[in-house]
């Protein structure tokens, strides 16, 4: 017989399923709680040299780009959205989704691009002087891109789409009728947008701002090719270069005060975003543009896709091309860190997924209440916060802990699971479990939890619901998700590079490599397959974010 | 502009308003004339579709018309050849859906649209509405704290507020239940009076049409069929 329970007493998973849940919970917790073990154990001595010599001018210029590219995305991302939303002109449903290009460009690629393409002797600065009539870089040159102000530009034209895509969305949403409503009050369209459109979008440019923050603060490739001493990079420089690993913690631990408040900034955003889905009715319609202005517009939205996808991507391409006739194939070295990165990213891709299923289907809400394990969803996905030089420092002592006593209970020589590249999947698994947690819990309250109820009902336990009714169903979640993990581990710097393991390279770091040598061999190759990956998500993206937001037919009430 | 609520006069001569479709042009309205006097309530009857709602928008200049032409007093508001934009118009308008702004208080909400006026000013007329509408205590709320029929009595006052010449209903009470809606199509009626309001209204009701209006319209495929005054 079965038994007869009341659905919303349904425990959602045995005692396994839960141990392994709050497992992972833990586990990514870890390594932030060594960071501040290691931190604070290391004595004020320490903390005293961090303050007076390497802090002040690491913590400085890190606010300075944080606050410059903040505003830059701003500007950018929100200035694009609005005027794909309100204004029609040649090319806005492309650009509608190609702003979004740039996110499949990792920042130390751009930066990569852009020393190239923007050096005194090259094809830039080469077709200016020509243009001025000059004949040598001595006569005349551009700013060096070396510096922090370039160092803005080239990470607020790649990170700006976090907040288009937030702002976008939003203007989505936003009831005609609200502007409407601002215009017969006596405002104009400029008046309208910062009265009204601009407040009610304020939650979602939270969103997306914060997004770009964190991803500026993760960070390394771009900042050190452009010559940016961040807290990032001093965390990096401060274990690798002078193997101080109570320094590199404690520099790591002041960056996580900076993630708290970026994190914090981002919830806060999440929560307020109620008003644009408050009163859903008409959207509004786009008024279309005519002759300079329409032009305008159209130059205006391309500039950003321009600097941050189209020149970087077309000089990768003209670069590979050039190195396949000139150098004939690819060195042995490339395709071995091209391996490399395939078995990464597949290795976390197939980790990620399965905690973040595990995750989500152990805290589900099963009943009307929810659920007191829903800590460990939340907890599981904090790891996209922490930057991967920050989770490499956390997470080092701990592996190096268990890698050793395991070594000595296998009587094995050296670090087993550093060597094999343990350590470096747990890692990337930890920063990137966001995603498929995140999308399945979102792909679980999307199914009538009487599919449930019935199955139960039916005689079927909940792993067997699970893989009987929930997985078939979770398909597209959980591919997306195993997507996004798989791109985002290919283009992983931060992490890798400190935890690698001897003579192992992925595309990343082989690009890494070569732009600190200052050589341009086969980088261009390794970013162009770094980039082309990249472009998978960003059209589900497009798909998904963006559907509906074609130019509308002239069915109903046309702009005036 | 010169004109004043009481001297205003609404005036639509020979208007067509028609949007480009797949399937050539589709006209919502057309060959449509109306006069209404200073201080009179109109109100336009006809069921979904017959183009009532789009005359509305037409009016506020939030459609642009093809043919004729709509004048406020002596100011042409709307042509072919000319469109004042709707902030110009000095025509306010209740929105079927209120459009509250859901970031602003209710006293905000109604002095938004008096920004070029002094700030003691704006409070003041605030305060003059929110008693006017019966919800003097009601104006540190948000919208989302009103109930509906509260939410309706802001947004007319928010409409009020920067004395529009004309003031533009689009069916005002069929977001609110009945009770409510037989209420305050009566207390509306005496506000927009004791105003001195011009006003033209928009609803399907024919019970609503009779209770608020001095004329009725009754509109059908795009054309106004009849226009007859109410007797009272």
């Amino acid at each position: 017989m079965i038994p007869w329970r009341r659905p919303a007493g349904l425990p959602p998973v045995g005692p396994v399923w839960r141990v392994a849940s709050l497992a992972i919970a833990l586990g990514v917790l870890a390594p932030v709680l060594s960071l501040a073990w290691i931190a604070l154990g290391s004595g004020l001595g320490h903390w005293t040299n961090l303050l007076q010599n390497v802090l002040p001018q690491a913590a400085l210029n890190t606010a300075l780009l944080l606050g410059g590219v903040g505003v830059l995305v701003l500007v950018i991302g929100t200035g694009c959205a609005w005027l794909v939303t309100v204004c029609d002109f040649p090319g806005r449903g492309t650009l509608n989704w190609a702003l979004l290009l740039p996110l499949a460009m990792p920042t130390y690629i751009v930066a990569f691009a852009y020393l190239d393409l923007l050096h005194p002797i090259g094809p830039v600065q080469g077709a200016v002087r020509w243009v001025l009539g000059y004949d040598s870089p001595r006569q005349f040159r551009l700013p060096d891109l070396r510096s922090l102000p370039g160092a803005i530009v080239v990470l607020g034209f790649v990170l700006y789409p976090y907040v288009y895509m937030t702002a976008r969305a939003m203007f989505m949403t936003q009831p005609a009728h609200l502007m409407e409503a601002a215009r017969t009050l006596g405002d104009g369209r400029t008046a309208a947008f910062f009265r009204v459109a601009l407040p009610l979008a304020r939650p979602a440019l939270a969103v997306g701002l914060s997004l770009a923050l964190l991803e500026t603060l993760n960070d390394i490739g771009a900042s050190e090719f452009l010559g940016v001493n961040t807290l990032t990079v001093a965390v990096y420089t401060t274990w690798i270069t002078r193997s101080d690993l109570a320094g590199a913690a404690q520099i790591a631990c002041a960056m996580l005060f900076v993630v708290v408040a970026l994190v914090a900034l981002e919830r806060h955003g999440r929560r307020h975003q109620r008003f644009g889905s408050a009163q859903r009715m008409h959207a509004i319609q786009p008024h279309r543009l005519h002759g300079a202005s329409a032009w305008l517009a159209t130059v205006t939205a391309t500039l950003p896709v321009l600097i941050g996808f189209v020149a970087p991507a077309l000089y990768l391409v003209w670069e590979t091309v050039k190195r396949l006739r000139l150098g004939g194939g690819l060195s042995q070295g490339l395709l071995g860190s091209l391996g490399n990165t395939l078995g990464l990213a597949a290795g976390v891709t197939v980790i990620a997924v399965a905690c973040g299923l595990l995750v989500a289907w152990a805290t589900r809400q099963t009943g009307s209440a929810l659920p007191r394990t829903r800590w460990q969803a939340r907890a599981a996905s904090l790891g996209y916060a922490v930057p991967g030089t920050v989770l490499a420092i956390g997470l080092l002592t701990p592996a190096l802990a268990f890698d050793a006593g395991l070594a000595t209970l296998l009587q094995l020589p050296g670090l087993p699971l550093m060597a094999a590249g343990v350590v470096l999947v747990v890692a990337c698994t930890i920063r990137f479990l966001a995603m498929p947690v995140g999308g399945i819990e979102a792909g679980l309250a999307r199914l009538p939890p009487s599919l449930e109820q019935a199955a139960r009902l039916l005689g079927e336990n909940p792993a067997g619901t699970l893989r009987r009714v929930h997985l078939p169903l979770l398909r597209p979640a959980l591919a997306a998700g195993a997507l996004l993990v798989f791109v985002d581990a290919m283009k992983e710097l931060p992490a890798t590079l400190l935890l690698r393991p001897a003579n192992f390279d992925t595309l990343a770091t082989w690009l890494y490599a070569e732009a600190a040598r200052g050589t341009y061999e086969e980088g261009a190759v390794a970013a162009l397959g770094i980039v082309l990956a990249g472009l998978l998500p960003v059209v589900l993206l497009a798909r998904t974010q963006l559907a509906g937001a074609a130019p509308a037919p002239r069915t109903g009430h046309p702009p005036p | 502009m010169t004109t004043t609520p009481q001297s205003s006069a609404l005036r639509l001569d020979e208007v067509r308003i028609a949007y480009d479709g797949r399937q050539g042009e589709h006209v919502a309205v057309d060959r449509f004339s109306l006069a209404l006097d200073a201080g009179q309530i109109a109100c336009l009857l006809g069921p979904s579709g017959c183009g009532k709602t789009t005359v509305l928008r037409a009016i506020a200049g939030f459609e642009p018309v093809r043919a004729g032409s709509i004048h406020l007093g002596d100011v042409l508001l709307s042509s072919p050849a000319r469109h004042l934009p709707p902030e110009r118009r000095r025509v306010g308008m209740m929105f079927q859906e209120y459009a509250l702004f859901p970031h602003l208080t209710a006293t905000q909400n109604i002095a938004f649209g008096l920004r070029r006026q002094p700030r003691a000013a704006q409070q003041a007329r605030a305060a003059e509405l929110l008693a006017l509408v019966g919800l003097a205590e009601a104006g540190g709320k948000f919208p989302h704290e009103l109930s509906g029929g509260q939410q309706q009595r802001i947004a007319l006052a928010r409409a009020l507020a920067p004395s529009p010449a004309l003031l533009l209903l689009d069916e005002p009470f069929s977001n609110l239940d009945l009770d409510t809606r037989e209420r305050l199509t009566a207390e509306v009626r005496i506000i927009l009076k004791r105003a001195g309001q011009t006003a033209l209204l928009v609803t399907h009701n024919k019970a609503e049409a009779q209770a608020m209006a001095d004329h009725v319209g009754l509109m059908h495929n795009g054309r106004l069929a009849r226009w007859d005054a109410i007797a009272r």
